[in-house]
């Protein structure tokens, strides 16, 4: 297998999968992914993302959402978002 | 949170950490016992609960304990071992809200497989389940519990889980406690074997990038220092032993002099906060010598008390993994113990499998 990752399409519509839920928790310190015999802490960053992947909504259109919301580059946010995504992927996290 | 719903199970294997006195069928806790436990355990912020056993298939309640559980906001996942649930309950388990399917196998070899489990058939029945869960679109996790008769095939037990459509496959060096305490001898890998382990798991986990999630467990008498045993003593688990008493750990009855409570008269929250074998470990106020001045004692917390006691005869004492305990020469002593004796299984069966010689290993 090649170590070069292959970048998202932007018509990509990211989910989680079943078995996979972000759910808010004060006492485990905000939003967390609930996920097969592990835990993830979101933080605020991913959470805003991953709250945007629905599987309706495409990568192209949450990378713009977030750049309304967000005073940075869209290319920054873009190249955030895309990184996150490709992780939570390659760690069964998420489906694109 | 681990609810261990009954400790009767069709398989015999010999690795199993159920403790050496099983809870007798009678003394299990009823359905709305176990509802009652799941509203609790969910305002008490636990957020998973894994259905557990024995062989949870083995209650005729399953389907409404895991919808119970799913109602009070809990995250569930089952570990089964595929022997007793149909097709027709996995169904039922899916629509109750079951969020995740964890599958032990125990050989990529059939007949050393069915030999492992004690139980004729069973590997054969473990793929049939897989390809229900896969096909019910639940994500699915095969176990693989490691010992010296499977750990040359690590590698093939991970393609098999592949095969069986696994998005993750957990590689479980086993753990020393009850039964497979009890089976020490024949399941302890030598040295040599648990290095080419790591090893392969590394090269597995760069080869299947993207294709399974790989976790392993590493062997614990081989490491330097002790696991942060269940996240620390009373700090982020417990379990729930059929007949409602509430453990730190699985293993905690091992322990002599602790005082544990049950759900039958007690609250888990106040279990939880008061009960005497919670607070026995917690913190770090009863640890001794080399763990209370230690830099780790708030990473690993000392290791795991049942092993001290197992392997030092104090609870107290610092896990005997580390190399900082005096007693670390006792664990490399018996990491060349390995003797070729038969396995002593958990139960008498019926359907105990012959096998050839060859497979005796």
């Amino acid at each position: 297998m090649s170590d070069a990752t292959p970048a998202i399409s932007p018509e990509s519509r990211p989910r989680l999968p079943r078995g996979v839920r972000l759910v808010h928790n004060e006492a485990h310190g905000g939003w967390v992914l609930l996920a097969p015999e592990r835990i993830f802490k979101a933080d605020p960053t991913a959470t805003e993302i991953l709250k945007r992947c629905t599987g309706e909504a495409t990568l192209g259109s949450i990378v713009d959402d977030l750049a309304k919301s967000y005073t940075a580059p869209r290319e920054r946010i873009l190249a955030d978002v895309s990184g996150l995504l490709q992780g939570l992927a390659e760690k069964k996290l998420l489906e694109l | 949170m681990l609810a261990e719903l009954t400790h009767r199970c069709p398989l015999g294997c010999p690795y199993c950490s159920n403790p050496l006195a099983l809870d007798p069928r009678e003394s299990e806790l009823d359905t709305r016992t176990w509802a009652r436990i799941f509203r609790e355990a969910a305002a008490l912020n636990v957020l998973q609960v894994h259905l557990s056993g024995g062989e949870p298939g083995a209650r005729r309640d399953l389907v409404e304990i895991t919808a119970a559980a799913h109602s009070s906001g809990l995250y569930t996942n089952l570990i089964t071992s595929a022997i007793g649930i149909t097709p027709a309950t996995l169904a039922r388990l899916a629509d109750a809200g079951l969020d995740h399917v964890q599958i032990s196998i125990q050989d990529s070899e059939p007949v050393s497989a069915d030999h492992i489990a004690g139980y004729q058939g069973a590997f054969a029945r473990k793929k049939e389940l897989a390809a229900e869960v896969v096909r019910l679109k639940i994500p699915l996790t095969v176990n693989v519990v490691v010992h010296r008769a499977n750990v040359e095939r690590i590698g093939a037990m991970v393609e098999m889980a592949i095969r069986h459509g696994a998005s993750r496959v957990e590689i479980a060096h086993v753990q020393y406690y009850g039964w497979a305490l009890h089976n020490r001898e024949a399941l302890l890998p030598t040295a040599e074997q648990t290095a080419r382990a790591l090893q392969v798991v590394e090269e597995l986990r760069r080869q299947h990038r993207g294709a399974i999630v790989i976790d392993a467990v590493v062997p614990d008498y081989y490491a330097h220092f002790p696991k942060p045993c269940v996240g620390g003593w009373g700090r982020r688990s417990l379990n729930v032993t059929p007949a409602g008493k509430v453990l730190p750990c699985h293993a905690a009855e091992s322990i002599p002099g602790l005082e544990f409570w049950s759900v039958r008269d007690h609250s888990l929250a106040d279990i939880w906060a008061n009960s005497p074998a919670f607070n026995a470990f917690r913190g770090t106020a009863w640890m001794k010598e080399p763990c209370r001045s230690c830099a780790r004692r708030d990473i690993d917390f000392g290791g795991c008390r049942c092993q001290a006691f197992a392997i030092t005869g104090d609870a107290r004492a610092a896990d005997p993994v580390c190399h900082l305990s005096p007693h670390h020469d006792e664990v490399v002593a018996l990491t060349t113990g390995q003797r070729d004796v038969p396995y002593s299984y958990r139960v008498n069966r019926k359907s105990r499998v012959k096998v050839p010689e060859s497979h005796m290993r």
